[in-house]
C-alpha cells in the first residue's frame, strides 16, 4: 500500500528548515552524512538544494549494528565513505525513516571512529515513533503514525516514495 | 582429503575455513566482497569495528610464522575480539600435553576462534573434527596441503588490480611441489575462472601429474611467464638447496630468478606477487621485488581485510547457529 506523501515536497520543506537550522546554529561549513541506503538519497537532495559543496558522505552501519548475534553479517555491498576530515567539523546525519534509534546509535559509533566532530545533527525525512533508545532527531520532515506491526520502507533512488506495509502476528 | 563439506553448515554458509578445494565461486566472490567492504577501515583513524567485540581468537600456531601470525593478529583486533597468541612449539607440546588437551583447555577458556598453523597437512581439518560445535576453525597453513587464506589474499589483490579474472594469465613459479600457497592458489584460480594457469619451476619442484589440476607446466621461466598478466614467485625454502633437489642458492637464481629483463617477457602492465619472506638474489631480484610492478606489500595490507572478512563470516555462521535470537530485527 502507498500512502498519498509528497515526497518531493517534503525534502524541500525540509531543506529549508535545515537552511534556517545552519544559520541558527550557526553550523560552519557543515557535511551531510547520510545512512545507507534511504539516508543517503535524501542526503544527496539536501545537499543538491542548500548547495552545500562539501561532498557527501555514506555510513554504511553494517558493522556497527547491535543485532550481529542475531542476524550475523547484513550483506549489503558499499563501504562507509567519508571523503572529508571529520575531526571538528559540524556534521549534519540523514536518515530516511527513525524508528528504534538502534541505527542512529550505530551511525554515530561510527562516526566517532573517523573523528571527533564539533557538533551532529540528525536530520530525518520521517519519524515513525517506537523508540527503543533515547535519541531523538533535530528536524523531521513529517510523523508517521504506524502500529507496531506497521513498516515503512523508502524505495528509490530515482523516484523516492514511502511504501507501507503489515506483518502478521 | 576433502573438506568441503565440514567447512560449511546445513545452510552451505562458511563455519570453518579449511581449504579452497571444494568452494563455490559464489562463496569466494562473497569473501572478496566483504574484504572489500573491510578494506577501508585500516585507512581510518580509528581502525577497528566492534562486530566480533567479546569474542575469543586463539591463534595456534605448530610452526614459525610471522606475516600470517601478525595479520590474523590485527584482523582480530581490528574487528574487537581478543586474541590470544600461543606458540605450541615452545609451550605445551614441549612439556608432553597432547593436542587434544591443549585443545580442551582452550575450550575450558571459552575461546570462539582456532587459527591454526602446523607443518602436517590436515592439522586443521583434524582440529576441526575435535573441537566443541560452537568453535570455528581456520586454517593457517597446513603441511604441504592449504594455506586458503594465502590465496584468497592473492585473488583479491588480483581482482582489485586487474578487475577481472577470466580473461587473465597467471604463471606460479618456483617451488610448487612444497608449496601449499600454490596448490590453495591454483584452486582458487580455477574456481575463479582464471582460463591460463601456469606452474613454472625445475622439474624436481614440480609434482607429477599437477596437469590434473588443470594447469600447464613449463620448465624455463621465459617460457613460462611469457604474456603473463600476473606472476606469483614463491619462496624458495632453504632445506630444498640442502637436500639433493637443488644444486645452489645461486644456480636457482640463474635458471628461474626473476629479474628485470626476464620480467619484460610477461605482459606489459604484468603484476609480480610474492607471499613472503622473500629471498632477494634466489627466487627474485631486488629491483624487482621494489620495483614498480611489484605489489607484495599491497598483498601484505590486503591479507589483513581477507582475514577479517573470512574471521567474521565464520563467526556469523556461529551466531546464527548458536545465537541469542531468531531471524531479522526490525531496521529503522
Amino acid at each position: 500500500m502507498k500512502p498519498e506523501v509528497d515526497i518531493d515536497n517534503l525534502i524541500d520543506e525540509l531543506a529549508i528548515n535545515l537552511r534556517r537550522m545552519i544559520e541558527a546554529e550557526e553550523l560552519l561549513n557543515p557535511a551531510l552524512v547520510g545512512i545507507k541506503t534511504g539516508g543517503v538519497w535524501v542526503a544527496e537532495r539536501l545537499r543538491t538544494l542548500l548547495r552545500i559543496e562539501e561532498p557527501l558522505g555514506e555510513l554504511n552501519i553494517a558493522f556497527y549494528r547491535d543485532d550481529f548475534s542475531r542476524v550475523g553479517i547484513h550483506p549489503t555491498v558499499e563501504p562507509s565513505h567519508l571523503p572529508f576530515e571529520v575531526d571538528n567539523r559540524d556534521l549534519v546525519l540523514v536518515d530516511d525513516i527513525l524508528y528504534t534509534g538502534r541505527t542512529v546509535r550505530a551511525a554515530m559509533n561510527e562516526l566517532f571512529d573517523y573523528g571527533r566532530p564539533r557538533a551532529v545533527k540528525l536530520v530525518v525525512l520521517f519519524d515513525r515513533g517506537g523508540r527503543e533508545l533515547p535519541i531523538q532527531a533535530d528536524l523531521v520532515g513529517a510523523h508517521l503514525k504506524l502500529g507496531i506491526r506497521e513498516h515503512a520502507k523508502l524505495t528509490g533512488p530515482d523516484h523516492l516514495a514511502l511504501e507501507l506495509h503489515r506483518t502478521r502476528g | 582429503m576433502r573438506a568441503g563439506n565440514l567447512q560449511l553448515d546445513s545452510q552451505g554458509r562458511l563455519k570453518h575455513f579449511l581449504g579452497i578445494e571444494g568452494l563455490s565461486r559464489e562463496l569466494l566472490a562473497e569473501i572478496l566482497d566483504n574484504a572489500e567492504r573491510f578494506a577501508p577501515v585500516g585507512d581510518r583513524a580509528v581502525k577497528k569495528v566492534p562486530l566480533l567485540r567479546g569474542k575469543t581468537v586463539a591463534n595456534l600456531f605448530f610452526e614459525p610464522s610471522t606475516r600470517t601470525r601478525t595479520t590474523f593478529d590485527l584482523a582480530a583486533k581490528r574487528l574487537s575480539a581478543d586474541v590470544l597468541n600461543l606458540n605450541i612449539e615452545a609451550s605445551s607440546a614441549k612439556k608432553g600435553e597432547s593436542l587434544t588437551d591443549t585443545l580442551r583447555n582452550l575450550e575450558a577458556m571459552q575461546c570462539d576462534m582456532f587459527v591454526v598453523r602446523h607443518q602436517t597437512s590436515g592439522a586443521a581439518e583434524f582440529i576441526a573434527r575435535q573441537v566443541a560445535p560452537h568453535i570455528s576453525v581456520i586454517n593457517g597453513g597446513d603441511g604441504r596441503h592449504e594455506h586458503p587464506t594465502q590465496a584468497m589474499l592473492d585473488v583479491f589483490t588480483i581482482r582489485r588490480l586487474k578487475q577481472r579474472f577470466t580473461h587473465l594469465k597467471v604463471a606460479i613459479v618456483g617451488d610448487v611441489a612444497h608449496s601449499r600457497v600454490a596448490r590453495s592458489e591454483i584452486h582458487a584460480l580455477r574456481i575463479l575462472g582464471v582460463p591460463d594457469i601456469r606452474v613454472v619451476g625445475p622439474k624436481t619442484l614440480i609434482p607429477p601429474r599437477i596437469e590434473d589440476m588443470g594447469v600447464s607446466v613449463h620448465h624455463t621461466l621465459e617460457e613460462g611467464i611469457a604474456g603473463a598478466d600476473v606472476v606469483i614467485m614463491l619462496r624458495l625454502q632453504q632445506e630444498r638447496m640442502q637436500s639433493a633437489l637443488l644444486p645452489s642458492a645461486h644456480e636457482y637464481f640463474r635458471e628461474y630468478g626473476l629479474t628485470a629483463a626476464r620480467l619484460k617477457r610477461a605482459a606489459k602492465d604484468a603484476i609480480v606477487m610474492h607471499p613472503g619472506p622473500i629471498n632477494r638474489g634466489v627466487e627474485i631480484d631486488s629491483a624487482v621485488a621494489d620495483g614498480v610492478q611489484s605489489v607484495i606489500l599491497q598483498q601484505v595490507t590486503y591479507g589483513i581485510a581477507v582475514r577479517m572478512a573470512v574471521m567474521s563470516m565464520v563467526m556469523a555462521t556461529q551466531s546464527l547457529t548458536f545465537g541469542n535470537g531468531q531471524g531479522s530485527t526490525d531496521v529503522d
